[in-house]
């Protein structure tokens, strides 16, 4: 009985192709629109929390001037110096480990290459406090940096835009007025809300300042980079280097700070409640896009009734029973909502996947959207496939059979 | 067989509506008919006649009343048990033909087969027997649409005896078509009532076709007002 109701069911639908073709886009439509836009959601939600963990987690960044924006100002403002990076390390407790940091703007050569990097002085604690990781070669040492020795480590962008696909280890730059030899090559972290992080050359605080800006005291440094204790407070660890930095700066308290603490944590949390947010509107997009795909199925369902009705009347006539009848329509139903349902996933699937490469997110398969999407479909499909069928099934066949 | 008559019916009623607007189609109908009649039902418009057919054909409920097939108390059977009975005794022929819209010949004479689940080959050869046998052997897969008023009728016919029923109802089976097509029909039907046996229950409200059959009903306001044996033998005189 259920293999006549499947072939009988199979038959209508060809039988129908617009009708059937209209059921399974509605169903379609709402599959594909949910998938692909909670996919896509969690991809970005992804990436946002891969770029963030890659600037390094617990990260702080104290650097002069008092804040962003039109404060942001460092001129005029005193510069840090290593002794205040050892002086923060030593009185605080929840700082797990700081660095002093200068930058400058440098040109770089290689050959025929030149361009302007952002060439970072720092000491080796500070590939730690970064999170960096080598692709290739080493990191330069404590003994690098009390000799001053010219060496250098440097990001994937610098290595493409000098080398290409030539191994730079061991080849020596001229970065200013100095030939310094490249030892590390950093593994890539990718763009950041910060912009591009491997478009960068490390190499130690007094190689940069004696070699290549050329001051012999090594006091003045343009941030210092700090990790915090896992698990401690922020807001208490911000508040504990203001102190101490304002009675370093002989600050009056009538005086605002002339410096800021960049807390990668508190961005953290920033970017990612907006990023919840913005998962949690596309849901809701994709939910309204799913209603409208079912108000669609619906549509063409209780379009096709009297039709139907009148179809119902003449099978009741001839001696099927309801029951047959609704089988039929219940698998006709099922059938189309299937057919709807894997489609639209499988368009979603290559959709996000294509979406993803194109916006450089993660493409993160989700099996329970995707459940959720064609069980809700077909949930449709069959309740308004099925619903007018039995209401007409259940009528006298005189009744059924008058509808034209 | 039972000694039971084929069809009997005694104080059928059937009222539609309740209350103020029920209206009473039928006003306690008593009729019996034997195994290979031809009983044409006669009436004006609203007199009923439909009405008391649908309730023969088992597609509609009686109010009150007795009505036994073949001894089988139908007013007791539920909606399931008559689908049964319409699918292995009833054959039915309606003035609008019925059929499946965009489905072809064949199919619609095998449909009442596909529900007795007879396989496929034998609903093959059965469906063309019953085409050919009511004069459609080159219309086999010609939808409902590229067939004229008489070639549907045909193939209604042909899906009404395609399962070899007890008793034809046929309700204005001539009521749509022409007079040519008319007489075709008709002889039709005799032939089954006469070759076959199969009892055939006519609604009619055209005296010539009335004619065709052996014994004549008419109805008026939901009454029986005659019923007559006719005299001459059964002949297509349209």
């Amino acid at each position: 009985m259920l293999w006549n109701a499947f072939a009988i069911a199979l038959r209508e639908i060809s039988r129908n192709m617009t009708r059937a073709f209209l059921t399974v886009l509605g169903i379609f439509i709402g599959v594909a629109s949910i998938i692909t836009m909670v996919t896509l959601g969690q991809g970005a939600t992804e990436a946002v929390k891969s770029q963030i963990s890659s600037l390094g987690s617990n990260l702080l960044t104290l650097r002069p001037g008092a804040g962003f924006g039109s404060r942001s100002s460092s001129a005029g403002v005193p510069h840090f110096t290593e002794k205040d990076a050892v002086a923060l390390g030593d009185q605080i407790a929840s700082i797990a480990a700081i660095a002093p940091v200068n930058t400058a703007a440098l040109s770089t050569i290689y050959g025929h290459n030149a361009r302007v990097s952002a060439v970072t002085g720092t000491t080796p604690i500070y590939f730690q406090i970064n999170q960096w990781s080598l692709a290739d070669g080493r990191f330069f040492t404590d003994l690098d940096l009390r000799s001053g020795s010219a060496v250098c480590v440097i990001g994937n962008t610098v290595r493409t835009e000098l080398f290409g696909t030539d191994d730079p280890i061991g080849a020596k730059i001229r970065i200013g007025r100095a030939s310094v030899e490249i030892i590390g090559l950093l593994a890539t972290k990718g763009q950041s809300g910060m912009g591009d992080q491997d478009d960068t050359i490390i190499m130690p605080l007094s190689s940069l300042q004696r070699r290549l800006i050329g001051k012999i005291s090594s006091n003045d440094i343009s941030q210092i980079s700090i990790s915090a204790i896992e698990g401690s407070n922020s807001i208490q660890l911000i508040a504990e280097i203001a102190e101490i930095m304002r009675a370093r700066r002989n600050l009056q308290s009538n005086q605002d700070n002339d410096f800021n603490v960049f807390d990668t944590r508190q961005i953290a949390e920033t970017l990612g409640s907006t990023t919840r947010l913005m998962t949690m509107l596309l849901t809701a997009v994709a939910a309204v896009s799913l209603l409208v795909g079912g108000i669609g199925i619906m549509n063409i369902m209780l379009v096709s009734v009297s039709e139907r009705t009148h179809e119902i009347g003449i099978r009741l006539a001839i001696g099927a029973t309801a029951r047959e009848v609704l089988l039929q329509f219940l698998v006709e139903a099922v059938t189309l909502s299937c057919i709807g349902g894997i489609v639209g996933i499988l368009l979603a699937l290559g959709l996000c996947f294509g979406l993803a490469q194109l916006i450089k997110i993660p493409f993160h398969f989700n099996p329970q959207i995707n459940v959720i999407a064609f069980l809700f479909s077909a949930a449709v499909g069959v309740l308004f496939g099925y619903t007018p069928a039995r209401r007409a099934a259940r009528l006298n066949p005189i009744d059924a059979l008058r509808h034209e | 067989m039972s000694e039971a008559p084929h069809i009997e019916l005694r104080g059928l009623t059937k009222t539609f509506g309740s209350g103020d607007a029920a209206f009473q189609a039928l006003k306690g109908i008593d009729l019996t008919i034997q195994r290979g009649e031809f009983v044409a039902i006669m009436g004006p418009s609203g007199s009923g006649k439909s009405t008391l057919m649908n309730q023969l054909g088992c597609l509609d409920t009686p109010t009150s009343g007795t009505y036994h097939y073949e001894g089988i108390a139908v007013e007791q059977l539920n909606a399931d048990q008559r689908s049964l009975l319409r699918r292995y005794a009833l054959g039915f022929i309606f003035q609008g033909f019925n059929l499946l819209a965009r489905t072809s010949a064949m199919e619609n004479v095998e449909l009442p087969l596909l529900y007795r689940g007879m396989s496929r080959q034998d609903r093959r050869v059965k469906a063309q027997a019953a085409l050919t046998s009511v004069g459609l052997p080159t219309k086999l897969t010609s939808t409902p649409g590229e067939l004229s008023g008489g070639q549907q009728q045909r193939v209604a016919i042909a899906r009404a005896i395609v399962s070899q029923p007890s008793t034809l109802f046929a309700d204005e089976p001539t009521g749509n078509l022409d007079s040519v097509t008319t007489h075709e029909i008709m002889e039709l039907l005799i032939r089954l009532n006469v070759d076959r046996g199969i009892t055939v229950l006519m609604v009619t409200h055209d005296d010539d076709v009335a004619a065709c059959a052996k014994r004549c009903v008419v109805i008026k306001d939901g009454l029986i007002e005659s019923d007559q044996v006719l005299k001459q033998q059964p002949s297509a005189t349209v």
